[in-house]
């Protein structure tokens, strides 16, 4: 149904223009903007020299924004991992599962994800903190083992020590990681199971028919099968987490802080444009490496499989 | 008697009891939080923590706090302004997308994907700089004030309208629009009389989903909010930041409630098939 441009001429105009005036006019020059702050260097309060020079890029990966930096990459890839060593049996089981099973279980996967990012941060909040849920049921769970020790006489041994300390759930790494976790792990279902719901199943009886055990079958045929969705759901989960700036600022503590909040402070506290344009940047390119690396993988993952069918 | 046993197959993973525990406590791990909020939104305590009677002051109070309601006011006419402005432009770029084949396609489509691939954090920060560079007015009165904010709520938000119409158009039946063509319809009447109608169901819902999109976002609203233009998540960010009342937990319920509604719909009219357009 794909026409040449020059046919309709008139309608082609009229649907093409919104849009693209739209885009080029509101996202890619703003995006332009950043991209020339981001070379430049801030004179005073508000002024901002366009110097062509890279001491912000330098000045990026110097000290105290280096670690940052690595260390958000190190936690968005935690992350990650966790999101998949989750996905990948709940996927399995759902797919499996009757048509009506199905359809449950994947909106209740799915609802969670339209509702607020703030809210559920929010939620967790209340669960994780010193006088949250968690530390209140363990500190119920102690002191009632305690009075039972007592009453049997063997307080002398001094199991537990006769106060609770509470658990430090809340304001650190651990809690970032979990936050992120929570948040974002819906992505990595999806891809995953868009896949998995429409492959053969002949292969797997085939497998078991040939002797291999739940875990060859995993490694030979499931894994290889979605590996292609893997990654999709990798690049869902980890470009945001290395976004992320509400996380860290609401669950993490002093010392936990992701590229997202020097971002964020550049901005609305610390008022250097170019340096946090820079970093903003920083995080755009490595979105596209991530992209251009997964172009080529599916590229060579299709020649290997033409080849596997020959 | 020997008794009879059931050989299931090994790839019946539904019944796997692993995986089975797995799913189910990570469903339990993920609303848990949740229906913890929402069940404290009741609850008669500042604390919070112990439950201590049913109430609905918090909602009372919700309602009577002039600030939260000028907050979620904002939000309302934002989400329903950069809604109609994103349907309009989705529209026209999915039509145009999908029936047209032009010069440098294939990068058009590429930039569509990237509002919504690059971190939320970018496009806000963008977004904040690019308003400050060609110095957009401050405006006083209320619908201008949100403008900017309305600006880029469109920005990410027209290209996801723009996927979801563009994957409807995909099932269309082509030998319609021929018989369209036959019959001498113009160009403008296949759009009026027969793509509109077909893609009724996805506009209603992509509708929807850009105005859940947009009353949800924090991120890109956060940079390009001012002082005159706090929308609810905006003002529930900062209610956090100075400590957790029941309050909250009220606006959240509230704020929640609306947006699984509407979810509610949009996969209602996202499944609705008409066939007598469908391939």
């Amino acid at each position: 149904m794909a026409n040449s441009w020059s046919v309709k001429n008139k309608l082609f105009i009229f649907l093409l223009v919104p849009g693209l005036a739209w885009l080029l006019f509101f996202f890619i020059l703003p995006l332009i903007i950043i991209f020339s702050m981001s070379f430049g260097q801030k004179i005073d309060i508000i002024g901002v020299e366009y110097s062509w020079s890279l001491h912000n890029y330098i000045r990026a990966f110097d000290g105290i924004y280096f670690i940052t930096l690595f260390k958000s990459v190190i936690i968005s890839s935690i992350t990650t991992l966790l999101c998949l060593l989750v996905a990948v049996p709940v996927v399995l089981y759902i797919s499996f599962s009757s048509t009506r099973m199905k359809s449950i279980l994947l909106i209740s996967i799915m609802l969670p994800l339209w509702t607020n990012l703030l809210i559920r941060t929010y939620s967790l909040i209340a669960i994780l903190r010193t006088k949250g849920h968690i530390n209140s049921s363990l500190e119920f769970l102690w002191d009632s083992s305690n009075h039972l020790f007592n009453f049997l006489n063997l307080a002398n041994y001094n199991i537990f020590s006769n106060s609770f300390t509470p658990l430090n759930l809340i304001y650190n790494n651990f809690a970032i990681i979990l936050g992120l976790f929570y948040i974002y792990i819906p992505f990595m279902i999806i891809p995953i199971y868009l896949v998995l719901e429409r492959f053969d199943r002949n292969l797997l009886e085939a497998s078991y028919d040939l002797g291999a055990n739940h875990i060859h079958t995993f490694f030979k045929i499931i894994l290889p099968i979605i590996s292609p969705a893997i990654i999709s759901g990798i690049i869902l989960v980890f470009i945001p987490c290395l976004g992320t700036f509400i996380i860290p600022d609401l669950l993490g503590g002093a010392d936990s802080q992701m590229i997202g909040n020097i971002i964020e402070r550049q901005f609305k506290s610390a008022n250097d444009w170019p340096f946090g344009s820079s970093l903003s940047f920083l995080l755009i390119y490595m979105t596209i490496i991530i992209f251009a690396v997964r172009y080529i993988y599916t590229k060579l993952y299709s020649k290997l499989h033409i080849r596997m069918d020959i | 008697m020997r008794k009879i046993k059931l050989i299931r197959s090994p790839i019946e993973y539904a019944r796997n009891k692993y995986l089975k525990t797995i799913t189910y406590s990570f469903l339990v791990i993920l609303y848990l939080p949740i229906i913890n909020l929402i069940f404290f939104s009741f609850n008669d305590s500042k604390r919070n923590i112990v439950w201590r009677g049913f109430t609905t002051k918090y909602y009372e109070k919700m309602f009577d706090n002039q600030i939260l309601f000028d907050a979620f006011s904002n939000s309302l006419t934002i989400a329903f302004i950069s809604t109609v402005i994103s349907t309009i432009l989705g529209l026209s770029t999915a039509i145009c997308l999908w029936k047209f084949n032009f010069y440098l396609k294939k990068y058009y489509d590429l930039a569509l994907i990237f509002p919504i691939v690059i971190p939320e954090i970018c496009l806000g920060v963008s977004m904040l700089v690019f308003f400050n560079f060609i110095s957009w007015p401050n405006f006083q009165i209320w619908p201008l004030s949100l403008s900017s904010i309305i600006i880029a709520h469109v920005s990410f938000i027209f290209p996801f309208v723009a996927i979801i119409i563009r994957s409807r158009l995909s099932i269309l039946n082509n030998e319609i629009l021929e018989s369209g063509t036959d019959l001498g319809a113009t160009n403008f009447q296949i759009i009026k009389f027969i793509i509109i109608p077909f893609l009724k169901p996805a506009i209603i819902a992509s509708f929807l989903f850009a105005f859940t999109l947009s009353l949800d976002d924090f991120v890109v609203t956060f940079f390009t909010s001012g002082p005159n233009s706090v929308t609810l998540p905006v003002k529930i960010y900062s209610m956090v930041r100075f400590g957790i009342t029941p309050e909250i937990n009220a606006v959240s319920t509230l704020l929640l409630l609306i947006i699984i509604i509407s979810t509610y719909f949009v996969i209602k009219f996202l499944t609705k098939k008409n066939r007598a357009f469908i391939k």
